[in-house]
């Protein structure tokens, strides 16, 4: 029922639902009931669309991992499902204390679940993300890099390979909810385009793609534009070969916290 | 011998203070200083004759105060004041009265909530009731509490339903001259709805209005097999109140389970309607049902407003009743008799209402498992914020949320204290929802204005005689516009969510605005 508006696109990454490590291999399961049934089906209808019908995550963050750093025991890992994230996507639920005990589970079992292993060279990835991809004119990765675009730091953690390869190919497809594309014209005849960091009824803030942020009253401005399916990122379709396509999602993919 | 006159006059003044007999409420346009009920006056017009602070000024208005709270949850409240003292709730189901002079507190009623009361949609409480001396909070555990009015003190506590079975209450309760009424919620539970009357002297319940006809009642048909015992159309906001025809008006919510009407074949009587109770029995006089047989959570738990206008040459006496399903609707309140409907926000379940009233349903706005594209979304296009009626303008005003939603069809099976809804709703992500302030021609639905909003808003609206409305945003903007054309005129940036209705009262001869906004209640005032 909540719909928080923050609309953050340059910090969208760094503020998704959970960050995950890599430790204590297998071992969350054991703390949670064995049913799982009740669990499965909550979870086939109230997560699967964000974090992929195995866990495998997808626009949410993959929970097919065994332990997730923002919910490292049972009790926050119901917390989170029952009050979501403040800022992000991850809304909160309406779930009794039976039912987030149930799907708990559930999520624990989707943390036993092999990853799958990727085709591409992170070392490689890495060279490409530096050098040829440019990604760091517009992206920070662990500090560094541009405010243009989302923060990559610990990306891996929080998006599945398949939605980063998506990312770099059709960049288009799926926007952090609250991305805009903003041109505006001030009524002294100044211009202004970039992405909308945050607006209301009143007023806008835009980052420009020098990561100067401009704020404007809206009664100020002549002209107003807003499109919600422009991205300002270029395709890497056409400027990475498939195999190098592959090592920058490995790369990416392998980016699992802070450096 | 004068001593002792002047003493006892002086006791006499004393014990006026806090004391709220009925007549006060029911003449509450003759004392625009005080803000006695939930809604302002009986016929929740929500509308103050206060004119102090009017279209030449309003830019003037300063924070005079500031009180904060310490809930987690929405901080949902429509204070009352009276008397020198405001009252507040804070979530989950506390109670504060505040000092006008200085904003400083008086007393505080605090309640323990049991763990895991299961509620749909957070644990928040929108206000208090008064009558005499006493003050009347529902509780999220489903009682209600009579507190001295003057030291917070619990006078009685009665349960009013187990909210072990999800019951529970977030309305302010509505004090009519010998009764008590109050609503509860709970629906997205498979509860069956109610709406119940208590003496105010000691708790003793006088009568309950089951708001799901039983087995052998009138309406029970409209529910297939044994759905009704689920039937929900719980009555979580407060309605209004008619003292000359002794009838209270309230809006039911949606039936059990919200989504899956396959398990509920029928129009599902009495749910998303409007009631009308006989005051003194609770015995039905009258009733309209805005969305039969819903499947997309169209709760007409909004607020009945009351006014008497000439319909087509006739004086009558009407209710104006901006539905959560896109419809604004007039009805004689006398009879329940269907007089209009008209779109006033975006809307796509419905083809149309027929000369009775009846939806003509679009048969894709089923969930299904494909998923069916609906306007409004399950928060609907109105909610429990508040509607404005200005008598002076002449204008209806509604905060209006224009946002789709797409439903998802899941099983639902039925176990007491569980959710039972059958579907599930996504936000579409291709577009952007957003909300607008509607000013209504109230005998015809036609808009006058309209001010957009950045989002669906969640904060209801004050009109007053200064020919100003004000209202809020989710982004925390408070603002005032004009009441005529709705240009804006004063804003304010509270730093938190406004989900609240503003109110306005008068204190030693200046006039104050208020509202909830995050965790604050801030009182304006000319600077």
């Amino acid at each position: 029922m909540v719909i928080t508006r923050t609309i953050q696109w340059a910090i969208f990454f760094a503020m998704t639902p959970a960050i995950f490590g890599l430790a204590s291999l297998y071992a969350a399961g054991a703390q949670s009931p064995a049913d799982g049934s009740l669990g499965e089906r909550l979870y086939l209808t109230q997560c699967a669309m964000c974090h992929g019908q195995n866990g495998e995550g997808g626009r949410g963050p993959t929970l097919a991992r065994p332990k997730l750093l923002h919910a490292p025991d049972d009790d926050s890992l119901r917390n989170v499902i029952r009050g979501g994230i403040a800022g992000t996507g991850m809304p909160g639920t309406r779930l009794i204390d039976a039912e987030l005990r149930e799907l708990a589970a559930h999520v624990r079992k989707l943390g036993q679940v092999r990853p799958a292993v990727l085709a591409g060279d992170p070392k490689r990835g890495g060279g490409i993300y530096r050098s040829k991809g440019a990604c760091a004119e517009c992206h920070t990765l662990s500090g560094n890099g541009g405010a243009f675009g989302p923060d990559l730091t610990g990306v891996g953690a929080r998006r599945s390979p398949q939605h980063l390869r998506e990312s770099l190919l059709d960049p288009a497809a799926d926007f952090p909810r609250g991305f805009a594309w903003i041109r505006v014209v001030t009524r002294d005849g100044r211009a202004v385009t970039g992405v909308r960091v945050n607006e209301d009824t009143f007023s806008i803030q835009i980052r420009d793609a020098a990561g100067t942020l401009h704020s404007l009253w809206k009664a100020d401005l002549r002209e107003f534009h807003k499109d919600l399916a422009k991205s300002p990122m270029p395709s890497y379709r056409a400027k990475l070969t498939p195999g190098e396509v592959d090592d920058l999602v490995a790369y990416l993919a392998n980016l699992l916290e802070a450096k | 011998m004068k001593l002792l006159v002047r003493l006892l006059v002086l006791l006499a003044a004393a014990s006026a203070l806090a004391q709220v007999p009925y007549e006060r409420i029911r003449d509450a346009d003759r004392e625009p200083g005080n803000w006695l009920t939930y809604s302002g006056n009986y016929a929740s017009h929500h509308y103050s004759h206060l004119k102090q602070i009017d279209r030449t000024n309003v830019s003037r208005l300063k924070v005079a105060w500031m009180y904060q709270v310490r809930g987690r949850h929405h901080f949902e409240t429509t204070p009352l004041v009276f008397d020198g003292v405001m009252y507040i709730t804070d979530p989950p189901s506390d109670v504060t009265a505040l000092d006008l002079r200085t904003g400083r507190p008086i007393w505080s009623y605090r309640r323990n909530i049991p763990q895991g009361a299961p509620v749909c949609c957070g644990q928040v409480n929108r206000g208090v009731a008064a009558l005499g001396d006493q003050i009347f909070v529902n509780t999220i555990d489903a009682h209600l509490v009579a507190l001295d009015a003057r030291t917070g003190r619990v006078r009685w506590d009665v349960e009013v339903a187990d909210w072990k079975l999800a019951y529970s209450m977030t309305a302010a309760p509505l004090a009519i001259r010998d009764k008590i009424i109050v609503g509860v919620a709970g629906a997205e539970y498979g509860v069956r709805g109610f709406l119940d009357a208590y003496d105010p002297k000691t708790g003793r319940r006088l009568w309950r209005f089951w708001t799901v006809p039983g087995p052998g009642e009138v309406g029970n048909e409209t529910w297939s097999d044994d759905s009704w015992k689920q039937g929900g159309a719980t009555t979580w906001v407060t309605g209004s109140y008619d003292p000359e025809l002794n009838l209270l008006y309230w809006g039911t919510g949606n039936p059990g389970p919200d989504y899956d009407g396959s398990v509920r074949l029928g129009d599902n009587l009495y749910s998303d309607c409007v009631i009308a109770l006989d005051a003194d029995t609770g015995r039905l006089k009258w009733s309209f049902q805005f969305t039969p047989h819903d499947v997309n959570d169209m709760d007409s738990n909004q607020i009945p407003v009351l006014v008497d206008a000439n319909w087509k040459g006739t004086p009558r006496k009407l209710m104006l009743f901006a539905n959560r399903n896109a419809f604004y609707y007039i009805l004689d309140r006398v009879t329940g008799e269907f007089l209009h409907a008209s779109p006033f926000a975006r809307q796509t379940w419905a083809k149309g209402i027929d000369a009775r009233g009846r939806p003509i349903r679009n048969p894709d706005s089923v969930p299904s498992e494909k998923g069916a594209l609906v306007y409004p979304d399950d928060d609907g296009t109105a909610n429990w914020f508040s509607p404005s009626y200005s008598p002076r303008a002449n204008l209806f005003y509604q905060n209006v949320r224009e946002k789709g939603g797409v439903f998802f069809k899941v099983s639902v099976e039925f176990q007491p204290g569980r959710l039972y809804l059958g579907a599930v709703k996504r936000d579409i992500t291709t577009e952007e929802p957003y909300g607008a302030l509607r000013a209504l021609r109230p005998l015809t639905g036609a808009l006058a204005w309209e001010f957009k909003l950045q989002s669906p808003p969640w904060c209801g609206l004050l009109s007053t005689a200064g020919d100003l409305v004000f209202s809020g945003t989710m982004e925390g903007d408070f603002f005032a516009l004009d009441a005529a054309s709705g240009k804006l005129l004063w804003r304010f940036q509270t730093g938190g969510e406004v989900w609240s209705n503003p109110i306005t009262y008068q204190f030693e001869g200046r006039q104050y605005v208020s509202v909830a906004s995050g965790s604050s209640l801030i009182v304006f005032g000319l600077g």
